[in-house]
């Protein structure tokens, strides 16, 4: 496994480069607004990264991806209200708690693919906040879960501080993305794109596709959690509008954004997402009518994403050249 | 829980004759949205994701028909009527530009015409709950059989419903259309060589799914409140229903949709926080027993 050694190497320089011009950056001009947006884009980029591996990498379109998303927001919260736990020890158990719920959810799910998967995936995600709004003595209803959330320091880092938590976030974002393209790039990652690509196949050579499949999704659902903890360490809280359905929608509005073939696809699609979001709200009140308009136009007539298209492009101008 | 309550209901005559009834009538009127759903599926190959949000179209039209004309009569029609032509419209002009493309692909445009549709009604009917109530007309006392109560305005709608589903298996079993479209779901291209327009085939096609949901969410406006966004969980259920009856299959839909409207029903007694929970439970049992559904053709 040279090459997956020597790649590990570059993604971590390349990492640590980002990490260090996002933190300049960050600290360098220090405006609460930038703070802000650092710590919404992490969050949101780690959603829309962990649910490509499922849609881009495996070929499985979820549309219940929130689920996991309000199942590490949730569990984490409820953990840290307790007083007793400390924030790594929470986020574990937070992260173990997504990763169990996408294990019982995926069993039953990757059995299906195509349209079934899409809609039970959505059904179980409509279950979870159908439990969150129903189990009102656990999570507070439609309130949320409301008194804020204790934010411990450790190791000297005090996420209560907003700087503090933006580069926190960054640093979740970057260490999970570089996790993730080792997985894409193993031959656990190849099994995914071949049970993707020729899911008969890879059952004649003898891979289980089902375990892989659920490997899959709970390795997306896991790293869900994660971008779930974020959430709730950004807001305080958690909301039952966090495992609705419009949650998982612009998951995957994000990387049709950004692009669903190349690795980075959904981090860029997760930055427009939020820019194009924050400048629409800001002008006007029927913020469905124009991105649903700009989803038609971008699906119609681009039929890709942004890096899909650029990546193409540049491609073929190499391939025109030589 | 209170299942001693269930019990007690179901031991006594009175109480299951209106538990019943009122099962029936929601899952007839489930059945209207889910055999859309399957119909559109079974011959477009495309699950509708926006059709929750006809079935909401329908309501509100429903509502600006009757405020207009103070007639139900007009008031569904102009429901069912308006969302066909909606259908109509978002098929030719968006959906059948993606025929044949992967699930994303329709997942995303299904997805804008929700958002869409959802910020429309917003603008032209405001954000809030309305409500149409039972007109007037059909305000009458309730039938009593064995004890049990039966609204009269409950058993008008099972009628009706019951009336469409009768209407939709005659005209998909018995004319020529319906063996057209029967035949385009097994074998388009076939079908298509043989000289039949399956461009105009498959939009009539969606029209009448559409329309189906229009009509549901026209007919049940007075007995439910009428707000954005209340289409997901009725597109859930539908979902459910044809999961459990089968893909593509209009007779295991309608087994499915009573099955659904009767755990409403009886569920709301027995365990009110867990209805939703127990229609899961039972999708799920379906999936692990008998993947394709009750009466699924193609498996899952």
């Amino acid at each position: 496994m040279r090459g997956l050694a020597d790649s590990l190497r570059g993604d971590l320089l390349f990492g640590a480069l980002a990490f260090a011009l996002l933190a300049a950056v960050d600290l360098g001009l220090g405006s609460p607004g930038l703070l802000d947006f650092t710590i919404r884009f992490a969050t949101f980029a780690l959603l829309a990264l962990s649910l490509n591996l499922l849609i881009g990498v495996t070929g499985l379109v979820s549309f219940g991806h929130a689920a996991y998303f309000a199942m590490g927001a949730y569990a984490f919260g409820l953990l840290m209200q307790t007083g007793a736990w400390s924030i790594p020890a929470a986020l574990v158990a937070a992260l173990a708690a997504s990763a169990l719920f996408a294990l019982v959810v995926g069993a039953l799910c990757v059995r299906l693919t195509e349209i079934y998967f899409a809609f039970l995936t959505l059904a179980f995600q409509m279950l979870l906040h159908s439990v969150i709004l129903a189990w009102i003595p656990l999570t507070g209803g439609d309130q949320g879960l409301m008194g804020g959330i204790p934010k411990p320091a450790f190791l000297g880092i005090d996420l209560a501080r907003q700087d503090h938590l933006a580069l926190f976030s960054a640093f979740c974002l970057i260490a999970s993305a570089v996790i993730l393209r080792q997985v894409v790039r193993s031959p656990f990652g190849a099994a995914l794109r071949m049970l993707r690509d020729n899911p008969d196949r890879a059952a004649f050579l003898g891979l289980s596709v089902f375990r892989y499949r659920l490997g899959a999704f709970v390795i997306a659902g896991t790293f869900a959690g994660l971008a779930g903890v974020l959430m709730s360490l950004y807001v305080s809280g958690a909301f039952p509008s966090f495992a609705f359905w419009t949650t998982s929608g612009e998951a995957i509005f994000m990387i049709m954004l950004g692009g669903i073939s190349v690795f980075l696809g959904p981090i860029v699609g997760a930055a427009l997402f939020i820019l194009l979001n924050d400048r629409i709200t800001a002008l006007t009140d029927h913020h469905g009518l124009y991105m649903g308009a700009i989803l038609l136009v971008l699906v119609l007539g681009l039929r890709k994403g942004l890096l899909d298209f650029l990546v193409e492009a540049w491609r073929e101008r190499k391939e025109r050249r030589s | 829980m209170e299942l001693n309550e269930l019990l007690d209901c179901v031991s006594t005559l009175s109480c299951v004759v209106t538990q019943v009834s009122a099962g029936l009538t929601i899952g007839m009127l489930l059945f209207l949205v889910a055999s859309g759903l399957t119909l559109i599926f079974g011959v477009l190959g495309l699950v509708n994701f926006a059709h929750g949000s006809f079935y909401m179209v329908g309501a509100y039209l429903a509502l600006a028909g009757y405020g207009a004309t103070g007639s139900f009569i007009v008031a569904v029609a102009f429901g069912a009527l308006g969302v066909a032509v909606l259908g109509l419209l978002c098929e030719r002009l968006l959906l059948s530009r993606i025929y044949g493309a992967d699930v994303l692909m329709q997942l995303l445009v299904c997805y804008a015409i929700v958002l869409i549709l959802d910020d429309v009604v917003k603008i032209v009917w405001g954000a809030d709950f309305l409500s149409m109530g039972v007109p007037d007309s059909l305000r009458q006392p309730p039938f009593i059989v064995a004890g049990g109560i039966i609204p009269y305005f409950y058993a008008i709608l099972f009628l009706v419903t019951a009336a469409i589903a009768l209407l939709l298996a005659w005209g998909m079993g018995r004319t020529r259309f319906g063996r057209t479209v029967r035949a385009a779901a097994v074998n388009p291209a076939m079908v298509a060589a043989l000289g039949v327009n399956t461009t105009a085939l498959y939009a009539v096609v969606f029209a009448i799914g559409a329309m189906l949901a229009g009509a549901a969410g026209a007919l049940s406006a007075p007995i439910r409140s009428v707000v954005p966004g209340a289409g997901v969980s009725i597109l859930i259920e539908s979902f459910i229903v044809t999961v459990i009856g089968g893909m593509g299959s209009i007779g295991g839909a309608l087994a499915a949709s009573l099955i659904i409207g009767l755990t409403r029903s009886f569920g709301s007694i027995g365990f009110p926080l867990f209805v939703e929970g127990m229609m899961f439970v039972i999708m799920a049992l379906v999936l692990l027993l008998k993947p394709s559904g009750l009466a699924g053709r193609r498996g899952a």
